[in-house]
C-alpha cells in the first residue's frame, strides 16, 4: 500500500487546505493576511490549491507599520496582483493621525500599534474571520493556540479558556463582533515552509537571498540602516531606528531569516543565494527563528501579551 | 537532513499525571535528539539561574504561558516540532488535571501514537487506567507506556515486570491493537534516545527509536471511499470556456480511495453518478486516496451541496437521524437530557438533542452505570441523539472523520463534547434511489 501514502509535506498540505476550506464555507466575511513575507506566500500558494480553478473567495489584508523594507512591499503587491486578488492595505500611519492608535512614548517599533490597526480594519469591512500564517514552532504561546483561535469582541485571545479542537473538526461559530483567526500552518515548521517553497517553487522577496546592505549593531543585533528621509515637512517615520554616534555603520553581505519590520529585524550574516542554500543553514541553525527579532525579545511574555490583546 | 527522500510524519501526544515527567521527557527528546536552539537552550539556563537553583528545567520548554510558568503547572495543549533524518515528528503534551479529559481527546484526536507515563514508584493508578481508557475510546493505532523514573527504583526488573503485569491485567478489556512497554529516566535521559547502561534486562528499543521504526503506512483507512462535500467549487464567469460548465466538489477524503470511471452514490439525496475527474491544483488524476483534499466532477449535474457525502458502493454507510455514540463530556455545565446542541459531523452542521444517556462508564474501573442524571465535566457516556437532518456516518472504530462530530452548546458556542459514533445498525441499501437518473 506505499504507493497510497503521504510524505510530511502533502500530510501537511492536505490539512492546511482542508482548514482553508473551512474558512471559506463557514465564515461570511474571511480575509486573508498577507505581508509578503514567506509563510503568507505559502498561505497564498494553499488557496489556490484549496480554490482553483475558482477565485480565492477573500480579499488579502496588510497592516503596514510605516517600517517595512520597500522589497517587501513591491512583492506583496505584485503577487497580490498576480492572483486577481483584492489587496486591502491599512497603515499604522493613517491610525496614528486619525487618533486610533497612540505611540508609547519613547518607543520606536511599531509593533504593538498594528493590533488596533488590524482591530479597525476587521470592523472597518466586518470580517469575521482573518486567515493568517503563524505557526506553533516559532513561539512558546503559539505552541498552545488553536487552528481556530477564538477573539472575543475586543479581538482578545484566551489562553485559558480555547474550545478543544479535536480531529479535524472545526468550531467555527461566532456571535455578533467576535471572530476568528485562523492558522492553516499551525503544524508547519520554518524547515517545513522553506521545503515547501521549494517544491512549489515560490518566488520570494530578494530580501531572503545574501545581498550587501549597510547595517548597524544595536542590542545584538544587526539592525539595516533605514532608508533617508527626503521629505523634511513630515517627521520621520524611522526616528529611534537610525543609528546613533556611537553605532558605527558597516557593509555587510547579509540576509534576513524573519521579517517583522526594518526596525525590528535582525539581519543574519548569510551567504545563500538560493532556497537551497537557506534550507542548508536552517538545517544547520543553532538559534531559532525569532530568535533574530527585536519585538520578542522584550520578555518571555511578549508574545502573549499582545496575542491577549488582539494581536495575529 | 536530507529532504531527498520521502520523510513520514508521526503524530503522537504524551499523558501522566501531575509530575509523571511529561514535559520533561518532551524536553529531553528535544535536547538530546538536538532539536533544541541555542537561544532556548540560553532562556533555560536563564530561568534555572532565577527560579531553578541553577537546575535547568526541562519542562519550561513546553510550559509557555506566563500562568504556567507562575504554577509551575501545564495548563494547555502545547505543541512541539522535531525532526530526525527518519522521520518529522508533532508532539502533543497534554497535561492530566483539572480538564483532563478535553485535554487528552483534544491531543489525542490526530495522533498515531499514545506515550502514557507511569511513576515507577507508584505504578498503575487511577490516572494510568484513565489515560489508557482514552486512548482505546479514541482508537490511538498504538500506545507506549514509558515507566518513567525507573531511576528512583534502582532501575530493578521486577518492579518492571510487576507494572507490566498490572497493565496486561486490563489491557485486553479495551480495543488497543499495539502496546510497548519501556523503562526509562525522563530527567537522566536513559532510554529516550540512547540505550539505558542500567537496563542491561532491557532488549527493545529506546523510546525515540520506537518512534523513528513504529509502522504508521497503515494508519489511515482506505476501505469505503467517503467524501465529505466541504465547499462547491463552480467559477464565476470564468474566461477560460473549458471551466464554464466546471462543477467541483471540494473536500478531505475520509476513507478509501476514489478513481476517475467509478461509480459513487450522493447522500443524502441516494442519486448515483460516476466519477468524471478527480481536479487538483498541480494537474488532473487518475486516482486519489484518505486523506487527500481533492476537487472532484461527477457525470451529471446533480443538485450537491456543503454537508452532502459522496461514497462509493463497495461498503456504504450508514444514514439516519437517530444516534447511538459514546461522548467525552468537556464543559462545566453538565449534559442534560432533552437540551438541544449543534451537532458537527465531517462537513454537517445540525441540530440535535440528547433524548437519553444510557450509561456512564467509570473510566477508573471501567464499571458501567446505567442511566445515569448526566454526565459532567470529564465524563464519559453512551448517549442516544436525535438530529433534525440525517446523518451520514460509519462507526467510530472502522472510520475516524465519518464516525466522529462534536456537540457545540447554543449560546455560548463551546465546544462541549467529543462523540464517536456506534457502527450504523443497517446500511445505505444500493438500491435506495435507483430511478433518480
Amino acid at each position: 500500500m506505499s504507493s497510497y501514502h503521504l510524505d510530511h509535506l502533502q500530510y501537511l498540505e492536505t490539512e492546511a487546505i482542508h482548514i482553508m476550506r473551512e474558512v471559506a464555507a463557514e465564515f461570511e466575511r474571511p480575509a486573508l493576511l498577507f505581508s509578503g513575507g514567506k509563510d503568507s506566500i505559502c498561505l497564498l500558494r494553499l488557496a489556490e490549491k484549496a480554490f482553483r480553478p475558482s477565485d480565492i473567495p477573500m480579499p488579502f489584508l496588510n497592516v503596514e507599520t510605516g517600517h517595512e523594507f520597500p522589497e517587501l512591499l513591491e512583492f506583496r503587491d505584485r503577487r497580490a496582483k498576480q492572483l486577481g486578488a483584492k489587496l486591502i492595505v491599512r497603515t499604522v500611519d493613517q491610525a496614528i493621525a486619525n487618533g486610533t492608535a497612540t505611540p508609547a512614548p519613547g518607543e520606536v517599533s511599531r509593533n504593538k500599534l498594528q493590533i488596533p490597526v488590524l482591530l479597525g480594519a476587521i470592523e472597518e469591512f466586518r470580517f469575521d474571520c482573518a486567515i493568517g500564517g503563524a505557526r506553533r514552532d516559532e513561539e512558546k504561546a503559539r505552541a498552545k493556540e488553536r487552528f481556530f483561535s477564538f477573539r472575543d469582541a475586543f479581538g482578545q485571545w484566551d489562553p485559558k479558556n480555547q474550545r478543544p479542537e479535536i480531529w479535524n473538526v472545526y468550531n467555527g461559530r461566532l456571535n455578533q463582533g467576535e471572530n476568528m483567526r485562523v492558522f492553516p500552518l499551525s503544524n508547519w515548521t520554518e524547515m517545513d515552509v522553506w521545503e515547501y517553497i521549494r517544491q512549489e517553487k515560490l518566488e520570494v522577496p530578494n530580501i531572503y537571498f545574501s545581498h550587501t546592505r549597510d547595517v548597524f549593531r544595536r542590542g545584538g543585533q544587526l539592525l539595516p540602516v533605514p532608508p533617508p528621509h527626503t521629505d523634511a515637512s513630515k517627521p520621520d517615520p524611522f526616528a529611534g531606528g537610525r543609528p546613533k554616534p556611537n553605532e558605527p555603520i558597516q557593509s555587510m553581505v547579509c540576509r534576513v531569516r524573519t521579517i517583522a519590520d526594518m526596525i525590528s529585524t535582525g539581519m543574519i550574516d548569510s551567504p545563500a543565494i538560493t532556497v537551497d542554500d537557506i534550507i542548508g543553514e536552517v538545517a544547520a541553525a543553532r538559534v531559532t527563528e525569532r530568535g533574530t527579532r527585536a519585538d520578542d525579545k522584550a520578555s518571555e511574555a511578549a508574545m502573549e501579551d499582545r496575542k491577549k490583546a488582539g494581536y495575529f | 537532513m536530507s529532504a531527498n527522500h520521502p520523510i513520514e510524519l508521526l503524530r503522537f501526544n504524551t499523558c501522566g499525571s501531575v509530575d509523571d515527567g511529561k514535559s520533561t521527557l518532551i524536553g529531553r527528546l528535544l535536547y538530546d535528539s538536538k532539536s533544541l536552539m541555542e537561544d532556548q537552550i540560553e532562556a533555560l539556563e536563564r530561568s534555572a539561574d532565577i527560579t531553578g537553583g541553577g537546575q535547568i528545567n526541562l519542562a519550561n520548554l513546553t510550559d509557555g504561558l506566563r500562568a504556567e510558568r507562575e504554577q509551575g503547572i501545564t495548563i494547555d495543549v502545547a505543541y512541539r516540532y522535531f525532526a530526525t533524518p527518519r522521520r518529522k515528528f508533532i508532539v502533543a503534551d497534554t497535561p492530566g488535571h483539572v480538564q483532563y479529559t478535553r485535554n487528552m481527546v483534544t491531543g489525542a484526536s490526530t495522533a498515531n501514537l499514545s506515550i502514557v507515563l507511569v511513576d515507577a514508584r507508584l505504578g498503575v493508578i487511577e490516572q494510568s487506567r484513565r489515560h489508557t481508557y482514552i486512548a482505546s475510546l479514541l482508537r490511538i493505532p498504538h500506545l507506549v507506556i514509558a515507566i518513567n523514573k525507573m531511576d528512583l527504583v534502582d532501575w530493578s526488573e521486577e518492579r518492571y515486570l510487576e507494572i507490566r503485569a498490572e497493565f496486561e491485567k486490563f489491557l485486553p478489556l479495551l480495543d488497543i491493537k499495539d502496546v510497548k512497554f519501556i523503562p526509562l529516566s525522563a530527567l537522566n535521559g536513559d532510554n529516550v534516545v540512547e540505550p539505558s547502561k542500567h537496563t542491561p534486562w532491557y532488549v527493545g528499543p529506546t523510546l525515540l527509536g520506537h518512534l523513528e521504526t513504529v509502522h504508521i503506512a497503515s494508519d489511515w483507512n482506505l476501505n469505503g471511499f467517503r467524501l465529505p462535500v466541504q465547499w462547491v467549487n463552480r467559477p464565476n464567469n470564468p474566461t477560460n470556456k473549458e471551466l464554464h460548465d466546471f462543477r467541483g466538489l471540494s473536500g478531505q477524503i475520509g476513507s478509501g480511495i476514489v478513481k476517475v470511471g467509478q461509480k459513487v452514490m450522493v447522500l443524502p439525496s441516494g442519486m448515483k453518478s460516476t466519477v468524471k475527474e478527480i481536479w487538483t491544483y498541480d494537474g488532473k488524476l487518475q486516482e486519489a486516496f484518505c486523506p487527500q483534499s481533492i476537487t472532484i466532477q461527477l457525470e451529471h449535474d446533480l443538485d450537491i451541496s456543503r454537508g452532502d457525502m459522496v461514497v462509493g458502493l463497495d461498503v456504504l454507510p450508514g444514514m439516519g437521524t437517530e444516534l447511538h455514540a459514546k461522548v467525552c463530556w468537556m464543559n462545566q455545565r453538565p449534559l442534560q437530557r432533552g437540551k438541544k446542541y449543534f451537532l458537527k459531523h465531517a462537513t454537517q452542521s445540525v441540530q440535535a438533542v440528547v433524548t437519553s444517556i444510557d450509561s456512564r462508564i467509570n473510566i477508573n474501573n471501567y464499571d458501567v452505570q446505567p442511566e445515569p442524571a448526566e454526565l459532567a465535566l470529564n465524563d464519559i457516556g453512551e448517549i442516544r441523539i436525535k438530529t433534525a437532518k440525517p446523518l451520514i456516518y460509519d462507526g467510530y472504530a472502522t472510520n475516524r472523520l465519518t464516525g466522529s462530530f462534536i456537540l457545540i452548546e447554543q449560546g455560548t458556542n463551546a465546544t462541549v463534547a467529543a462523540g464517536m459514533l456506534q457502527p450504523p445498525l443497517e446500511a445505505v441499501k444500493p438500491e435506495y434511489n435507483d430511478f433518480a437518473i
